[in-house]
Order: C-alpha cells, then sequence, then structure tokens
C-alpha cells in the first residue's frame, strides 16, 4: 500500500501517523499542501494532526481550501481511501469531505488523556482487525473535538451506520463519562457515504508499542494495509 | 527623519533602569554622551536580565564540565553527549513577571522562547517540562493566574508540537506577589550538526528571519529586572504576544536551512531582541556588525531604530550566512511564508553600527557593550539557621491515616492531572512515563536509547538553609532520574530570588549556589546551561528563594525502566537509606501541625551517590520496576503515590522503634528510595545493601485494595485517589 501524508504549515502529528503506517508494512511519502497532484499510485490520503495555520480563524478552515485538498477530494471521489486524524478530521469537515464540525471541548480546554472507543462496525477498509463493539485504548490531544451536527445529519449517520467510533469505558458502555469533549452521540469518528473517507479526533497512531502506552491503534493501519493486500 | 538627538537627562537615565554611575560607566566608555538608541542599546544590555550583573561573580563557581559536556553556560542552551553520536541540548528559563501581568501571554512567550534557544543550536525539541509556583489558593488572584499559565504553557506547546512531559506545580503565599513560571525544553542534534552564536567572516551578510517586528515587549527585559509595586499591572503593554505557529514554521524553515549548509551562525532574539542577539553575534565572533534598519520587517510604521532595537516581538531569528547562499535560503524561508532579509553585514571594525533613514544612529564599542557591563559584589549577609526539630516534640495532632489523607488531598500534594491533560504529553509518540511518577521518561527517537528529565527544588528548605536546599535540589533532581533508571548527566539552573540589593536575599542566593555547586560536583552532575531571574519581589516582599533545577540523564536501553505504580501483589517493600525520622520543615509539619520550622533535612552527597548508583544498577540489572524516590511526605505520601498508581494497595509491618512512627511514616530524611521487589529477589536486594554498606530494611508487602499502616490503620485506595484527584478541579471550578 501507498500513502501520501499531507504537510500543511502547522501540522505537527505527521511523523507520529508515518511511523504508524510504515510499521504496519505501507510505504509513505509526505506530500506538501501547495502541490496539485497526489503521488502516482497514491492508495490513502493522511490529513495528519497538528494546527494547520495555527488554528487561525477556525479549526481546518485554511487547510480546508488548500491547492491539494482539490486532488484529496477527487482521490475521494474515486473512491479512494482518506483518513484524517484530529486536525485532520476537523481540516476534512471544513472541505466537505464529511458532514458537521467540531467545535470546542464542552470545558473550553485542551485534553490530552488515553481514551477508549467503541468500535461500531469492522467491515471497512479501516477497522477489519478489530472485533465489532471492542473497546480500543488510543489517545485524545485536541481543545476542539466537540463534534456537532444538525439534526437531519447526526439521524442520516446513525440511520446509515456512518459513526466509526464513540468514546466509551473499559467495557465498551457509551457513558456520559467518557464523553469527555461533550460530542453528539459519543461520536468519535464518521466515516463518508461510501465508506471510504475516516475522520477522528482521537490518535491511534500513538498507541502502537507497548513501550509507549499499548498497541490498540496499530489495528486500524493493519486494516488498511490489509485490506489493500486483498484488493491487489 | 527620526530625531536621534534626543536630550539625555538624569530623568530619562533613571526610566531606563540604569543607575547614575553606572550611566557615567558608559558615557566615559564611549567618550561622549549616547543617543536616545545608544541609551536604549546599553540599557538593554546592562540591565540585570541581560547582564547577571548581580549574579556573574558568584555563577563563576558553577561546575559546568564533564567529558560529557559539549557546550556550558554562554551559549543559547547547554550540550551533553548522549553516545551514539547524538547531543542533548537543554536550558531552561522563567518569565515570570510578564506572566504575572499577561498569565497567558507571559507563559506562552516563555515556552516559546526557550524552544527556540534549544532549536537555535540546531536540534530538534522533544520534550517541554515547566516548573511553576503560585501564591495561596485563597488569594484573590491565584486562579486567575493558574488557569492562564497552564493554559498558555498548552496552547503553545500543544500547537508547536513538542510534548510537555514533565514539570511541579505548588503554592505558597511567599508568591502572591511574583509567581514563577520557568519553562524548560530538550532537544536532540547530532554531535556534529551543532550551531552557534558565534559570526565568523568579515562582510558576511546578516539575515533577519520569521515574523515581523512590532513595538511589542519594548523594555521587558528591563520590567524583569526590577521589583514589581502596586502600578506594576500598567506594564501590560511591555508583555510580547507569542504565537506557536510562527515558531513551528520557524523551526522547521531553521532545521532545513541548517542542513542545507548556509548557516555560519545564529541567535534567537529574546530578550531585548535585535540588540542583544547582533551583539552577541559580533561579540562571540570578535567582529564588528552594521545594520541596516530600512531592511528590518516591521509590522507597524513609522517605527523609530530605537524602537526597532528594543522589541521584544517573538518568533525571529538573527543568522550569518555563508556568502552566495542568500537565494537559497530565502526559497527556504519563503517556502514557510516566513520574513527573510538581509539587514547587514559582519565587518572588522569591533563596532555596533546601526543606521537608519540613512543616519548612523548607534555607534558603540561591541566587545564593551558585553564585557565592559557593570558586575556586582553586592553585599550579602551569611544565613541564619534555624533549629534542629527533635522528632519526639513534634506530637501528631491527628491519626497517621488521617495525616496521609489530609497531605494526598493538600494543594502541593495532589494530583497536577488538572494541569497536565491540558498539555499534550503524548505527541511524537516517545513519551515512556508521562506526567505524575518521578522523572520523564522519553525514548530517543527509534530507540534504544531514552532520556530521563526532571524539575525540583524544595523552596522551604532553600528559605531555612540556603546551602542544604541547594544541595537538596540537585540531590533531589539526580534521585528523580536515578529513580526511573536513568544515569544522571547535567543540569540546567533557573535561580529565582527576590531583590539582589537586600543583603540577606543576596545571602540566599550565595548560599544556595554554594549548595549547588557542591552537589553537582560530589554527583558528577555539572550545569550546562542556566538562567537568573532577580526582583522577583513586590512592595518589598520576595518570594522563597527558588532555584529550579532541570535535570536530565540517559537510559542506554528505554525499555530497561523502573516506574512508580506498583505493579503486582505481593511484592516485598524495601527502604533504601537512612532514616532517622527528620520533621524540620517537612510537609507533615507545616500542613498537618501547622509549623513551617526547622532546620531542613541535611543532604549526605556521599550517601546519595552510594544509594543511588545501588539502586540504578537494580533497574538497569532488570531486577527492579518499581521505584519511588522519598521527598516531600516521607514514606507515608510515597507509599500512597505507589498504591494509587499502580491501583494496588500495601500493608507496611515493621517500623523502627528507634523514633515515633510518625516521624518515621512523614520524615523527610533524603538519600532514600521505596522498593517493590518480587519476593524471591528481596533476601538477595538486602544482601547485596548490606555488603555495600547501603542501610536496607523490609517494610512489608503489596497487595489488597488498602494501604495499611503500623498500628493496623487502613486507607482504602480509593479513599486515597478521590482526596488526591479532586483538590485541583475542585478549586479551579470555585468549590474548594
Amino acid at each position: 500500500m501507498k500513502s501520501a501524508v499531507v504537510v500543511f504549515p502547522g501540522s505537527n502529528r505527521e511523523g507520529d501517523v508515518m511511523r504508524a503506517l510504515r510499521s504496519a508494512g505501507s510505504q509513505v511519502e509526505k506530500v506538501w499542501h501547495a502541490e496539485t497532484d497526489l503521488p502516482a499510485g497514491t492508495d490513502l490520503v493522511v490529513l495528519p494532526g497538528g494546527f494547520s495555520y495555527g488554528d487561525y480563524l477556525r479549526c481546518g478552515a485554511i487547510a480546508g481550501r488548500a491547492t491539494v485538498m482539490d486532488a484529496v477530494r477527487a482521490h475521494a471521489a474515486r473512491g479512494g481511501l482518506v483518513l484524517g486524524i484530529c486536525n485532520g478530521f476537523q481540516i476534512l469537515c471544513e472541505s466537505g469531505l464529511l458532514p458537521g464540525i467540531l467545535m470546542r471541548n464542552a470545558n473550553l480546554k485542551f485534553i490530552c488523556h488515553r481514551q477508549f472507543l467503541r468500535v461500531e462496525r469492522n467491515d471497512t477498509a479501516f477497522t477489519r482487525a478489530y472485533a465489532k463493539g471492542q473497546a480500543i485504548d488510543v489517545c485524545v490531544a485536541h481543545g476542539e473535538g466537540n463534534y456537532t451536527a444538525d439534526g437531519e445529519t447526526l439521524k442520516r449517520l446513525e440511520g446509515e451506520g456512518l459513526v466509526a467510533f464513540r468514546y466509551s469505558d473499559a467495557s465498551g458502555q457509551v457513558t456520559a463519562d467518557a464523553n469527555r469533549n461533550g460530542s453528539m452521540n459519543s461520536i468519535a469518528g464518521i466515516y463518508s457515504d461510501k465508506l471510504n473517507v475516516l475522520g477522528m479526533m482521537p490518535h491511534p497512531e500513538n498507541l502502537i508499542e507497548d513501550l509507549v502506552g499499548g498497541t490498540d491503534g496499530r489495528g486500524l493501519f493493519e486494516s488498511l494495509v490489509s485490506s489493500f493486500a486483498t484488493a491487489a | 527623519m527620526i530625531r536621534n538627538d534626543v536630550a539625555i537627562t538624569p530623568e530619562l537615565v533613571k526610566e531606563h533602569g540604569l543607575k547614575p554611575d553606572e550611566y557615567d560607566r558608559f558615557v566615559k566608555l564611549i567618550g561622549r554622551t549616547p543617543t536616545i538608541t545608544e541609551l536604549g542599546i546599553v540599557s538593554a544590555m546592562w540591565n540585570e536580565h541581560c547582564s547577571y550583573k548581580s549574579s556573574r561573580l558568584h555563577l563563576r563557581g558553577l561546575p559546568t564540565s564533564a567529558p560529557w559536556v559539549i557546550q556550558g553556560p554562554g551559549e543559547n542552551a547547554g550540550v551533553i553527549d548522549i553516545g551514539d553520536g547524538l547531543a542533548c541540548i537543554f536550558k531552561m528559563e522563567s518569565h515570570n513577571h510578564p506572566s504575572f501581568i499577561e498569565p497567558y501571554q507571559g507563559a506562552t512567550t516563555g515556552v516559546g522562547g526557550i524552544l527556540r534557544d534549544v532549536f537555535t543550536m540546531g536540534a530538534r525539541p522533544i520534550a517541554a517540562l515547566n516548573f511553576l509556583r503560585f501564591g495561596e489558593p485563597d488569594h484573590s488572584k491565584t486562579r486567575h493566574l493558574v488557569s492562564g499559565v497552564v493554559a498558555g504553557i498548552g496552547g503553545y506547546g500543544n500547537s508547536f508540537g513538542v510534548p510537555t512531559v514533565g514539570g511541579s506545580v505548588g503554592f505558597h503565599p511567599r508568591y502572591n506577589g511574583n509567581i514563577l513560571v520557568n519553562a524548560m525544553a530538550v532537544g536532540l542534534a547530532r554531535t556534529d550538526e551543532i550551531f552557534y552564536a558565534a559570526a565568523t567572516g568579515v562582510g558576511n551578510p546578516i539575515v533577519y528571519l520569521g515574523s515581523k517586528t512590532g513595538r511589542d515587549g519594548i523594555h521587558g527585559a528591563t520590567m524583569a529586572s526590577a521589583e514589581f509595586d502596586d502600578a506594576s499591572e500598567e506594564k501590560r503593554p511591555t508583555v510580547q504576544v507569542g504565537d506557536p505557529f510562527a515558531e513551528k514554521l520557524l523551526l522547521e524553515a531553521c532545521l532545513e536551512l541548517m542542513k542545507s549548509g548556509a548557516v555560519i551562525a545564529i541567535q534567537d532574539m529574546g530578550a531585548a531582541g535585535l540588540t542583544c542577539s547582533a551583539v552577541e553575534m559580533g561579540a562571540k565572533g570578535n567582529l564588528g556588525v552594521e545594520l541596516d534598519l530600512d531592511k528590518v520587517p516591521t509590522r507597524e510604521e513609522g517605527m523609530t531604530a530605537y524602537e526597532m532595537m528594543l522589541s521584544e516581538s517573538q518568533e525571529r531569528m538573527l543568522m550569518v550566512l555563508k556568502p552566495g547562499m542568500e537565494k537559497d535560503a530565502e526559497a527556504i524561508f519563503r517556502k514557510w511564508g516566513l520574513d527573510f532579509a538581509i539587514i547587514g553585514k559582519t565587518t572588522d571594525t569591533l563596532r555596533f553600527v546601526v543606521k537608519h533613514q540613512g543616519e548612523v544612529m548607534a555607534d558603540l564599542p561591541i566587545k564593551e557593550l558585553g564585557d565592559e557591563a557593570p558586575i556586582y559584589d553586592r553585599p550579602h549577609l551569611a544565613n541564619t539557621h534555624q533549629p534542629v526539630i527533635a522528632p519526639d516534640s513534634v506530637k501528631p495532632p491527628v491519626s497517621h491515616g488521617e495525616a496521609l489523607l489530609k497531605l494526598v488531598g493538600s494543594p502541593d500534594q495532589c494530583s497536577k492531572r488538572w494541569v497536565w491533560e491540558q498539555y499534550d504529553h503524548l505527541i511524537l509518540g516517545n513519551t515512556v512515563q508521562m506526567p505524575g511518577g518521578d522523572a520523564a521518561v522519553v525514548r530517543v527517537e527509534d530507540g534504544p536509547k531514552g532520556l530521563a528529565m526532571t524539575t525540583d527544588v524544595t523552596p522551604r528548605y532553600c528559605e531555612a538553609d540556603p546551602v542544604e536546599g541547594g544541595k537538596q535540589a540537585v540531590a533531589e533532581a539526580w534521585r528523580n532520574i536515578t529513580a526511573v533508571g536513568g544515569l544522571p548527566l547535567a543540569i540546567t539552573d533557573n535561580l529565582n530570588f527576590g531583590n539582589p540589593e537586600r543583603p540577606e536575599v543576596m545571602g540566599q542566593f550565595v548560599g544556595c549556589l554554594r549548595g549547588i555547586s557542591e552537589a553537582c560536583r560530589a554527583l558528577d552532575f555539572p550545569v550546562v546551561s542556566g538562567n537568573v531571574s532577580l526582583y522577583n519581589e513586590t512592595n518589598g516582599q520576595g518570594i522563597l528563594p527558588t532555584p529550579a533545577i532541570g535535570g536530565v540523564g540517559v537510559l542506554d536501553d528505554v525499555t530497561v525502566n523502573a516506574s512508580v505504580a506498583f505493579k503486582r501483589e505481593e511484592d516485598a517493600l524495601i527502604l533504601i537509606g537512612e532514616t532517622r525520622g527528620w520533621l524540620g520543615q517537612s510537609i507533615y509539619l507545616r500542613d498537618v501541625c501547622g509549623r513551617e520550622e526547622g532546620a531542613p533535612p541535611p543532604v549526605d552527597l556521599a550517601a546519595e551517590r552510594r544509594n543511588g548508583d545501588f539502586v540504578r544498577q537494580l533497574i538497569r540489572s532488570g531486577q527492579v520496576d518499581t521505584v519511588h524516590d522519598l521527598s516531600d511526605g516521607g514514606l507515608a505520601l510515597a507509599l500512597a503515590e505507589m498504591a494509587m498508581a499502580g491501583r494496588t494497595g500495601a500493608i507496611v509491618t515493621s517500623a523502627p522503634e528507634t523514633m515515633p512512627l510518625h516521624a518515621f511514616l512523614f520524615g523527610e530524611d533524603q538519600a532514600r528510595y521505596l522498593l517493590a521487589v518480587r519476593p524471591d529477589d528481596a533476601a538477595d536486594i538486602l544482601y547485596e545493601a548490606n555488603a555495600v554498606g547501603i542501610p536496607a530494611m523490609v517494610l512489608g508487602v503489596t497487595g489488597g485494595d488498602s494501604l495499611i499502616l503500623p498500628g493496623r490503620e487502613a486507607i482504602s485506595i480509593e479513599k486515597l485517589k478521590a482526596a488526591h484527584e479532586s483538590w485541583l478541579p475542585d478549586y479551579m471550578a470555585g468549590k474548594a
């Protein structure tokens, strides 16, 4: 599998996700935001975490309109895979690739902590290495992770099974306490209609080794690599 | 045309913070009356913050070398060799005065400044730490300051993309009028790719990089060189505003430029901005510098030479480039959307010449601006000593369990989760030990090495006995690094004191430095960088003497480390080191008995070294993975923290009969560690300790869901945790 990790001014978790992709067996290339094309043969586009353009104006608003995003939208329209993590999720929402928006956390503070997520479905390219309903232990680090959408969008996301992950406790129970940023329906990540675009606030890329806290994040990257092995 | 011929009156000189004799010294040096721009320049160079005029004499006594030290104090940051061709570059710096006036921006620019010091030398920052002290919780400003400072530290570090992995937060009435915000950054570079400030070569281009220059921060360094009074809040305009996004771009652009081979010398524009950076580059390289201010990118119109030379606008760098490489360098900076301007050149005149709109605004001897700054041997009083408090003389006012519960939930000892959850401590994916343990542990790149780092000092010890307190600060940093399995290598010191013109304050400074020096020598733990912050004083009330120590150590194999959490049931608890039950200046005496008094625990540096080397060896050989150093709150607090972290209880069955139980549990004797070891290994470890003359005793075993103290008093972990975790969030929510 060949991954392209887009670097915007202010991206800062590109190295983390590149390490996770490589360790799962993907080839990885960095793509500068001003490029007009993705590298030939790109299977997966990753929009990494960070503070693109300093989060000025609105998180992801400026990056969502960057030159390279036309190529990313075209890639997605062809059915290509796109993964946006944290600021990447915010950029996906701002670029129109995913619905809804990420508001300030309920407590109005940046929060960084370990967080369990419930895997809502395991039949997508991103989650096949997990079990449905499995609680995975990853982490969050954001100030604006409070997923918000209008009632109709929310109904559609729920009705069509487009919620990818929800904040949960260690046993997979979706509780108010586990939803620290105040997201609607405890949503931590969502898919596009065709399930080829995933945006998520938590960081699976930081939980890929026991030495630094655990390996529950590996599954996401292994799912992607293995789905390509089968597809190809 | 901007006039440079404002008449220099005694009032103007005074407003610039120069004493009459200092001004006379300057006039004699240049042989004429200075221009207003020159007066501004010298006030920036000769203030306490930049010239270290009160402290320089005493700093000379610090040990600064060791075989592994590549660069000691005097550069942007200290550099040590950690093996495999890698260097660790680190420094700690204060931003106390601005943070009190404008906590969010004061803290952000403190973090920004220290990160810049580290990447100026070619290092990519891999970790940040801090040391924070606030006034008493009941003081009307404290909540506001905690909230702003913590948000500011997070706001900058999180966006910049460096994990904030450790620190210290405490409260004391003596910080009511002057909080402490000390930020530390740790970076990584290859030993053959380190960059320095000294310019070389005549006629080489001097380049301005980064953000534009505005009117912010003018005289910030001068503010940091004076006491506060009731009108200090009016100094808000001298606080700079940080832009972590610009700094992140500056980092990437600088590192890319350094790789291109275009950089001869580099200096960040920190305190006193363009003045300090340009003078340092020239003076260190034995060269003159000529600047043309018409070329400086400015944010505002009509800025005068005076304003440009004294602006402390953030996220700016000065470089000397290899001639002919200007175009390549400019392309890199334009790519990152940053300003790039050739604003001057190096000369062979040894003069610092500043031109603006075709006129010479300043023409000063460059070496003398630094070298001839006043240096004072300020009068200092001998330290007074407090009586030793006999353990028997302290009667426990409450049961030991109640005392422990009170301590774990006290402002100083409670969990600081509310703070460090606002810091991204996981970015880069190398955080092996997070905040909350003895020292943070961060993997170096893909391993196998790791770095251990910590910030420490016990200000109440320094107040009671500056020499012992200074020693203790270094010893505790050394111990914290040892307790995770690290080999302590070097420190950065951030010396926060009151007004040095008061002999008792100067006495504290001199005493603490003596203690720090002694400990650094005995522990082979040299000082490689640092910062002095004086005049932390408001309306005549100074802070507790607070020489914060930032320590760094190396783990050859980061997978072999120890942490505080109990990991198994039925592990044997082993106490290493001698316990005499020292209650003087203990947290128990202060927070349980209401007495902040007595002589602090003496520090036996030979015992520190012996005990620490022994514990480290146990960790490195893989025998021991659960260690906590004993400090504030003594044995009892260490037990509670280990139990809470591991969600496993313990029962303490033995205690010596030679001292009262509360002195054994809460005494703060130094050079001690608590270990939890597999039961089969306990006998061997005791035997080994005995063989080398190290006091060691088995106290009990781990297990259960309570901590059971001698006398069978049990406190559930749940109860401990509730007290430990609730104080700070409740306080910040206005509930405590």
